[in-house]
């Protein structure tokens, strides 16, 4: 793997990341993924690595990293699991980092710290069930009271990640506020009207959480709105350009998993009295693999480097996430065509890679909306 | 309470280790060295030590070349306050004996409250230095902990044995050595790994020590190993076949190992 750009402390990141992932991630997360349980216990002790407070600074109990160090730790818990890596990246791109981003001084020191720590986590409700590219068409509302001290919400989210957890602490949805008018609000966990449903049975990333949300005129203090009114859709949409590069880091590191996987197999397995590894076919199918994995690396890792050196990265973002989604889908198939059976089997880890591949192409703005994203940075309108 | 965690760097146990032809000494430079995996322990300890008694100072002593530099580093990313490297082209062949002289010196110049120190190495398996070492600093010893409580100045052990444990209890100043019962160390979190590159690190040589080089290194070396082998490919084993006596025959079997 290259070490392009990256600093003597963050290859000791990664390194201390992979160790954690092999030694603790690996030898549970396949029950609780056949469960579809929350690895609690796994996140606490993230947590208590200091991972959720990875690109956020000391004075709300980060780490005063930046968000390359978050990419790497993503990479590397994606290449043994993908629950737990996106539990990790929306705690912070979706749940904390608007928070950080937007938030009053006030809003901050009491939502920050704990989601920081990792104690609790947080969510960002965008999509809807009649509105997810086209995040901008949202029916939900949310409206003054009469003595303008509250916001009464109404309306509804789907699959929203972390926002169910017995640790959520709150999830920021998006809602008119008048016509044509979007704002971010803070609905705290347990908030009168706020219901969430239970989880969704999942394709792939079951031992994550995801909920779909009712608002039936819930409360919330007026003083809960996050930056400011009508400024919400504007807010989500340079998250979600940061979101990405996150994205694209959790994929590279799915598509390599499934390159460290297959290695060990072709190496161990044998058909027609040889290691299937010996045969031409094989070797060649990994190292496109390989060679797939190495260019999502290099396109994460260039737009980490714009957005970390505060240049325009938006089109980076888009190529980094479009390619790795892509790539990972095409790794986890042929990584799954090279174990065989035992590929199809949910206890072979590339198993649960191939399951965790697809929403990639899916989640925070498909491969369509990137495409429209990097023609639209090209000039075509 | 002023701590000192001993820390040596060995060739990562999980990876061929082999000893060299021309001294029968540990091939260290085509290794993958790492931290002995029991200091790592140790070193936990020391820190929850000082989590809980405010005031406390956690320094790493590693007696080693250059590159050990290396894991001195990483143990500093797990917390502790500084580090003291012993570094002398004078200490390569030192024996455990040696190695104890070396470090007695040490820590009389930090003058610790607690040392702390991996029941074993990895490399040498000797479990002779913390031992050792008291007697040369004249401290108690408790050895093998798989835990251990910190009321003022005294000190509680439970003594890990084969068949269970033993209470044993001394005041400070002592040296205490742990298994990996005993804890479950943590990561370094980011913050820890970019602290550790300004943490203090204080090189000390023979010399700065007061030990002599004829006292240590080859020269003052009173073991030294004669000859090696590979350790034989395992034998074929016990092979029982079940004429309908084979319940019996598989309890005289386990009861000839000892293992019931
Ligand atoms: C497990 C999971 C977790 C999620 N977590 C969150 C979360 O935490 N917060 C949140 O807000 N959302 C979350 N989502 C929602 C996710 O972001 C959306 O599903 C995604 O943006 C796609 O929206 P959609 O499902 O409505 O599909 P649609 O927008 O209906 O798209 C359907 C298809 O049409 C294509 N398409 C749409 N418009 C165009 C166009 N103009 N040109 C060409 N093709 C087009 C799309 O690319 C897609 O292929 C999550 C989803 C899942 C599955």
């Amino acid at each position: 793997m290259t070490d392009f750009g990256l600093s003597e402390e963050h290859r000791e990141l990664r390194e201390t990341v992979r160790r954690f992932a092999l030694d603790k991630v690996a030898p549970v997360i396949g029950e609780y993924y056949e469960r579809h349980e929350f690895p609690y216990e796994l996140i606490q002790q993230m947590g208590a690595m200091g991972l959720f407070g990875l690109p956020f600074p000391a004075e709300f109990g980060g780490m005063d990293g930046d968000y390359l160090a978050l990419c790497i730790a993503l990479e590397e818990l994606a290449r043994v699991d993908s629950s737990v890596a996106i539990t990790l990246e929306a705690a912070i791109s979706l749940g904390a980092m608007p928070i950080h981003r937007f938030g009053t001084a006030e809003q901050k020191a009491k939502w920050l710290p704990p989601l920081v720590h990792g104690e609790a986590l947080a969510g960002f409700g965008l999509t809807e069930a009649t509105s997810g590219s086209d995040a901008g068409d949202i029916r939900t509302t949310a409206t003054l009271s009469d003595d303008g001290q509250e916001w009464i919400i109404n309306g509804g989210k789907t699959f929203i990640t972390n926002s169910g957890t017995r640790i959520t602490s709150l999830v920021t949805v998006t809602a008119l506020t008048g016509p044509d008018e979007t704002s971010s609000i803070i609905v705290p966990s347990g908030t009168p009207g706020f219901k969430v449903a239970p989880g969704y049975s999942k394709v792939g990333w079951c031992a994550s959480d995801t909920h779909e949300l009712t608002f039936d005129n819930c409360r919330v203090p007026v003083g809960n709105l996050l930056g400011e009114r009508g400024r919400g859709f504007a807010q989500f949409l340079s998250i979600l350009d940061e979101g990405r590069v996150a994205i694209a880091a959790l994929a590279t590191g799915l598509a390599q998993g499934c390159v460290d996987e297959s290695v060990r197999y072709a190496q161990q397995r044998e058909a027609f009295g040889a290691p299937i590894g010996s045969y031409q076919a094989i070797q060649f199918m990994i190292a496109e693999m390989d060679t797939r994995a190495h260019t999502a690396r290099l396109a994460w890792r260039d737009a980490a480097a714009r957005l970390v050196g505060g240049q325009e990265f938006k089109r980076q973002a888009a190529i980094a996430k479009l390619h790795a989604s892509t790539i990972a889908v095409d790794n986890a198939r042929d990584a799954t065509q090279i174990h065989g059976g035992y590929g199809f089997m949910n206890e072979t880890p590339v198993a649960r890679m191939w399951r965790d591949a697809k929403i990639l192409e899916i989640g925070e703005g498909t491969s369509e909306i990137q495409k429209m994203v990097i023609a639209r940075e090209l000039g075509l309108r | 309470m002023k701590i000192v965690v001993l820390v040596k760097q060995v060739p990562d146990s999980g990876a061929e280790r082999n000893l060299r032809a021309e001294d029968n000494t540990v091939d260290r430079a085509s290794a993958n060295n790492v931290i002995n995996e029991m200091d790592e322990y140790a070193l936990e300890e020391a820190l929850r030590i000082q989590e809980a008694h405010g005031g406390s100072t956690v320094t790493v002593l590693t007696m080693g070349p250059e590159r050990a530099t290396e894991s001195i580093r990483k143990a500093l990313s797990m917390g502790p306050d500084g580090a003291v490297h012993v570094l002398d082209d004078a200490l390569s062949g030192t024996d455990a004996l040696g190695t104890s002289k070396v470090l007695a010196a040490a820590l009389k110049r930090l003058e610790p409250d607690l040392v702390l120190c991996g029941a074993e190495s990895t490399d040498a398996r000797g479990q002779v230095l913390p031992h050792m070492l008291a007697e040369r600093l004249g401290v108690a010893a408790l050895t093998g902990a798989r835990k251990l409580t910190v009321d003022g100045s005294q000190l509680t052990i439970e003594r890990q044995t084969e068949e269970g444990y033993e209470v044993v209890t001394a005041a400070t100043p002592a040296i205490v050595s742990v298994w990996d019962t005993i804890n479950e160390p943590r990561y370094p979190s980011f913050k820890g790994i970019m602290a550790a590159k300004k943490k203090p690190v204080e090189t000390l040589t023979l010399a700065d020590l007061g030990v002599s080089a004829d006292e240590a290194g080859w020269a003052g070396a009173l073991t030294t190993v004669a000859s090696h082998a590979k350790r034989p490919p395992r034998s074929a084993g016990v092979k029982v076949t079940d004429d309908g006596e084979g319940g019996t025959k598989l309890v005289e079997f386990l009861v000839s190992e000892k293992f019931v």
